[in-house]
């Protein structure tokens, strides 16, 4: 452990895992919004609306994320012009986060149609008959059964993002294996020590939210 | 110095596994000779070069060609080897040291900056060259030197040596960091970043790409100092002092010179002159 007695490197590696987090956060929540946005549009009675889904999930889904960060820098920022901050720290992590989100909806909104698959027919006929609209349907019977049914797999979604979030590394944003690297360089004798320490982290990060997600998926699984 | 993308994992795919490679067996070595001589003699030599420094070490294909290349194959001459017959091996900047303690590699000739964390685990041999670290702008640019980088974007690589010194003496300047440098050439190619920043060596390599001749330049105020050195194991003090004396007759004999012209040369810059009362890292 002589590489993380210097407190400068500790806080390297703190902050390395402070931005990951802070990445997930942010992409989690704009990625849940937009699954929820694309999922609606997948299975909604215009035709428009179902081929703007179905295309988004198909192209972000099998895109590798590198690509997708690295174009979100020189294809949005370079090219396009679309820029968070005059701050290059902010703006790469806003960018990132853009790319994140872009990619996890994807798989946010795929586990939100398979939900909507688990209930039953007959609920939306009913919600139909009294007259409720596709929008009233959708939000007030179908979504809160169908979100949870998949709270599990969107925990699994989760635990990947967070570790997908060291991606955003690849334009500059200084999460824990762009620290790792940099460790690493300076103190090339405890490699070991130092990548067993930034994977181990990991593990002690994901694992209890794991646990907890199949916790909640229990408490919260609509039994029928 | 350098750092890519792999070299973490490399690095520890390396230390887990080395000792596998430790009983490997070295040819007899002859009286009077060392086993760097029987390797060259027996067409062995093993050299650790970069592979994605264009100018310096650059795989194309399945060969290799820079000045460190050139430089690896007047070593292998001067050992009594074939040049034609030596095998060279990718290394980055975190495996260096290892490939030469567990004998992947018997001589690293790889932008390999000498220092004294270094000189504890192999012998270097030069320098052969001495960079420094310098700026690569447009050519239109009004940057003139680090100093006035203020709220400037420059770009390097993560986890380098050189954008930590930027970090650290110039802290008011924004730095960008991409996995490798050809990214930084490319963002500043289209105006995203103002500069980019490592040794002046591996900027006149980027300068002097087809793709980028006459819109950028390399300002040539290099402001450290980073002398380039021939690794060797550490216990072969007498083949550090060989490649040494092989310098000194390629500097006198031109070759030295051709090497240089044949490679970084070709951006315009003249062939530097090798200080060779400076040869003086290998141990006595």
């Amino acid at each position: 452990m002589d590489v993380f007695s210097d407190p400068l490197n500790r806080q390297a590696f703190l902050d390395g895992f402070a931005m990951i987090l802070k990445l997930t956060a942010a992409s989690a929540l704009l990625s849940l919004l937009l699954g929820l946005l694309l999922a609606a549009c997948r299975v909604s009675p215009v035709p428009v609306l179902r081929a703007l889904g179905a295309g988004w999930v198909h192209l972000f889904r099998n895109t590798p994320l590198t690509l997708i960060i690295t174009f979100c820098f020189f294809g949005l920022y370079s090219a396009m012009g679309v820029k968070f901050s005059d701050d290059i720290d902010i703006n790469n992590y806003w960018l990132a986060v853009v790319g994140l989100s872009a990619y996890t909806a994807a798989f946010v909104c795929e586990a939100i149609r398979s939900g909507i698959n688990t209930v039953p027919i007959g609920q939306a006929e009913a919600a139909r008959a009294l007259g409720l609209t596709f929008a009233q349907n959708l939000r007030l019977i179908i979504l809160p059964q169908a979100v949870r049914s998949v709270v599990a797999p969107l925990g699994s979604i989760l635990i990947a993002l967070t570790k997908n979030a060291t991606i955003a590394g690849v334009i500059g944003v200084a999460e824990a294996s762009s620290q790792m690297k940099q460790l690493i360089n300076d103190n090339g004798d405890a490699a070991v020590e130092i990548f067993a320490v930034f994977a181990l982290a990991f593990v002690v990060l994901l694992v209890p939210v794991g646990y907890g997600f199949s916790a909640l998926a229990n408490r919260l699984v609509v039994r029928r | 110095m350098r750092f890519t993308r792999m070299a973490a994992i490399a690095a520890v795919a390396v230390l887990a596994f080395g000792t596998a490679a430790c009983g490997k067996d070295e040819p007899a070595t002859p009286a009077g000779g060392t086993p760097l001589t029987s390797k060259a003699a027996a067409g062995q030599l093993k050299f650790g070069v970069k592979a994605d420094q264009p100018g310096l070490g650059l795989q194309v294909g399945t060969n290799y060609e820079g000045f460190d290349i050139e430089i690896a194959k007047i070593i292998a001459k001067g050992l009594g080897g074939d040049p034609a017959k030596n095998q060279y091996v990718t290394t980055v900047s975190a495996n260096r040291e290892p490939f030469l303690q567990q004998g992947t590699v018997d001589v690293v000739v790889a932008t390999y900056t000498i220092n004294d964390d270094r000189k504890k685990k192999v012998n270097f041999a030069g320098p052969y060259y001495t960079a420094g670290q310098d700026l690569l702008v447009k050519a239109d640019s009004t940057i003139t030197g680090p100093d006035q980088l203020d709220g400037k974007k420059v770009c390097s690589v993560t986890g380098s040596t050189p954008a930590k010194r930027i970090a650290e003496k110039y802290p008011k300047a924004q730095l960008q960091l991409f996995d490798n440098y050809s990214k930084c050439v490319q963002a500043l190619s289209d105006g995203t970043v103002d500069a980019v920043t490592t040794d002046d060596i591996i900027l006149a390599g980027y300068a002097a790409q087809d793709a980028f001749a006459g819109k950028l330049k390399v300002l040539g105020k290099p402001f450290s100092s980073e002398p380039y050195g021939i690794g060797v194991k550490l216990e072969d003090k007498a083949g550090c002092t060989k490649i040494n004396e092989i310098l000194k007759a390629a500097v006198a004999d031109g070759s030295y010179a051709a090497a240089w012209n044949a490679t970084l040369g070709k951006s315009g810059t003249p062939a530097p002159t090798l200080d060779t009362s400076k040869l003086t890292n290998c141990p006595a």
